[in-house]
């Protein structure tokens, strides 16, 4: 005997809406349909209505979590169908302002995954730590959220040795209060008796139906886009980081260690700032078609564009990675329990201004 | 740029897409451009992150077959074509009816070239002309 | 097994106080080069329109006939900096703070 429940799209733990109907029975979930659409904004039509330029300023804002690297990936496709060659400082800069937002990102995520199982005392001080980082953003770019400092040839501004020094101690703070919050949240009792073992993915399965990001490096698989090296990521050695275990307490883990990692990854590219001019000078107008990727906190955002030689694109398609996530999210959530569907889902870190675009 | 690895016909489809998955090569998504007589459909496929992509011409007013059974991570995307160019995708796994990402009121295929209207519009100018 | 490890964090917190600000009566100063509001320098402007030209959500509206004219709606205006970069005379700039 069977019930259909929905959980959502008004949820006090989703951070956007989205809707599941659940069909249960006897507290246990069978199986979960999706539905989106509640925050369709129609967003590559009306890119087709502004020239190429103000495109940049269009697509930062997709998403607010994510901004500057959707602004970042539009530019390398463009650069890449006019045949731009962007400045060496400004490819390091590029990685700074990712790596701040993919910090930003992940805290953000770790937090509502707090509350989502009732420990409100460490999202508040989760997003206490992500104070210091949205403050070196905008130091160093004018504003907290949506950046505009990427532009098509490179970057439009510069971070000066003072606004660098300003940048690094602020990271020391994230740092140090970082240290004393992750063994609440890794090897504290009731946080582990909670996650581990919650919503499973195995390998085969998270590759088969096209997961992405921590939702396939938690499952023991190695694929992380920045290991092919755009921007500056080639001199700045990389290496993905991977767990195995493939539940949500895996993918929580893969997080933490990415906010250390971009702590690392900032602090090298600030000591090897190289000398040279801010961005090359656009002349033309762009034509051909391109696709290109990159790596966002949530996983890899696939931009394909076609023009035709006017100053207005012909098409413009973002596959951002929440939208690839939610088909596994669909085999994760058969056979829990209803009280572990909210923590599955916000393990997956939704984005669904991303999704609907 | 980007380069086409091989044009598909709606005959092979089905086959070509079947022997891809047990080689390695993981979904990435797809992509409906409208080119004006006919819809360009790209299948990417990614191997070693090198992206491969397929391409189908499907001419306008023909019905696109699913590989949702195939692959199950191109349920989502067969939805979303499906609702914003007006083509009709048989055989899906789940099938929304062209209601996933509009509301029930909202134009018909919006992403098209020339969109269509609709249906409260309509029945609204209808009035308006009669008075 | 590790249980209540958040408690030296919750004790350290309170005897700390409250981490926020009590605004109104205590204001924090913005860092330099903040994007607050968008302000022009009248007499130095052409009204050549290129500002109106360029902003992606068009805010900006120029006129020259029958009088010079240079509007600006600013609930419509997203802080690019745009029309920052392509003024010919560099008469528009940013002020830092959103208030005044």
């Amino acid at each position: 005997m069977s019930m259909l429940v929905p959980f959502g799209p008004q949820h006090p733990v989703l951070p956007e809406p989205l809707q599941l109907r659940l069909e249960i029975s006897d507290e246990q979930v069978i199986s979960a349909v999706p539905v989106i659409g509640y925050v369709h904004r129609g967003l590559e039509k009306l890119a087709e209505q502004k020239d190429f330029v103000q495109d940049v300023f269009l697509l930062e804002r997709v998403c607010g979590i994510c901004s500057f690297i959707h602004s970042m990936t539009y530019c390398m496709g463009i650069e890449e169908m006019m045949s731009l060659s962007v400045p060496p400082r400004a490819n390091y800069l590029r990685v700074v302002w990712s790596e701040l937002h993919r910090m930003h990102s992940h805290l953000l995520a770790l937090g509502l995954l707090a509350d989502s199982f009732g420990f409100e005392n460490l999202f508040y001080q989760l997003w206490r730590v992500r104070e210091h980082v949205m403050d070196a953003m905008e130091y160093t770019s004018g504003a907290r959220v949506m950046l505009g400092t990427c532009c098509i040839g490179g970057v439009r501004k510069d971070i000066n040795k003072e606004q660098a020094d300003f940048v690094l101690r602020k990271l020391s703070d994230v740092e140090k209060e970082l240290r004393t919050l992750t063994p609440v949240l890794l090897e504290d009792y009731s946080v582990k008796v909670r996650l581990v073992g919650v919503g499973r993915l195995d390998p085969k399965q998270a590759l088969t139906d096209g997961a992405v990001g921590p939702t396939l490096r938690g499952s023991g698989v190695s694929y992380d886009f920045r290991s092919t090296g755009y921007a500056a990521y080639r001199e700045l050695e990389f290496s993905p980081v991977v767990e195995k275990g493939g539940d949500c307490y895996a993918r929580t883990k893969v997080r933490i260690n990415e906010v250390y990692q971009s702590i690392s990854l900032v602090r090298r590219a600030l000591g090897h700032l190289p000398d040279s001019e801010l961005k090359t000078p656009l002349k033309g107008n762009p034509s051909g078609e391109v696709a290109v990727r990159a790596e966002q906190p949530r996983g890899e955002v696939l931009y394909y564009l076609r023009a035709n030689g006017t100053d207005k694109l012909d098409r413009i398609r973002v596959r951002t990675p929440t939208f690839a996530n939610i088909a596994p999210l669909l085999h994760m959530i058969k056979g829990c329990a209803l009280a572990d569907v909210a923590m599955i889902i916000l393990s997956i870190d939704p984005c669904i201004s991303c999704t609907e675009r | 740029m980007l380069k086409v690895t091989e044009e598909l016909e709606l005959g092979n489809l089905h086959e070509k897409i079947a022997s891809l998955i047990p080689r390695g090569y993981r979904f990435v998504t797809m992509t409906a451009v409208d080119a004006v007589d006919h819809f360009d459909i790209f299948y990417h496929f990614d191997l070693q992150f090198e992206l491969n992509t397929f391409l189908l011409k499907l001419p306008k007013e023909q019905s696109l077959p699913s590989i949702s059974h195939i692959c199950f991570a191109a349920l989502l995307v067969e939805n979303e074509i499906q609702d914003l160019f007006g083509i009709t995708v048989t055989d899906l796994v789940i099938d929304y009816k062209k209601s996933f990402i509009l509301a029930q009121d909202a134009p018909v295929k919006p992403f098209c070239k020339v969109p269509g209207v609709g249906v409260s519009v309509l029945e609204k100018t209808a009035e308006g002309e009669k008075k | 097994m590790r249980l209540f490890s958040i408690f030296k964090e919750i004790v350290i917190n309170v005897l700390k106080g409250p981490s926020t600000r009590k605004y109104p009566m205590e204001k924090r100063e913005p860092f330099p080069g903040v994007r607050g509001k968008l302000s022009i320098e009248e007499d130095k402007c052409i009204y050549c329109g290129a500002c109106a030209r360029k902003c992606p959500t068009k805010a900006i509206q120029v006129k020259r006939q029958p009088e010079k004219e240079w509007r600006f709606e600013r609930f419509r205006c997203i802080l690019c900096g745009y029309c920052v970069e392509v003024c010919p005379k560099k008469c528009l700039s940013f002020k830092d703070r959103l208030e005044k």
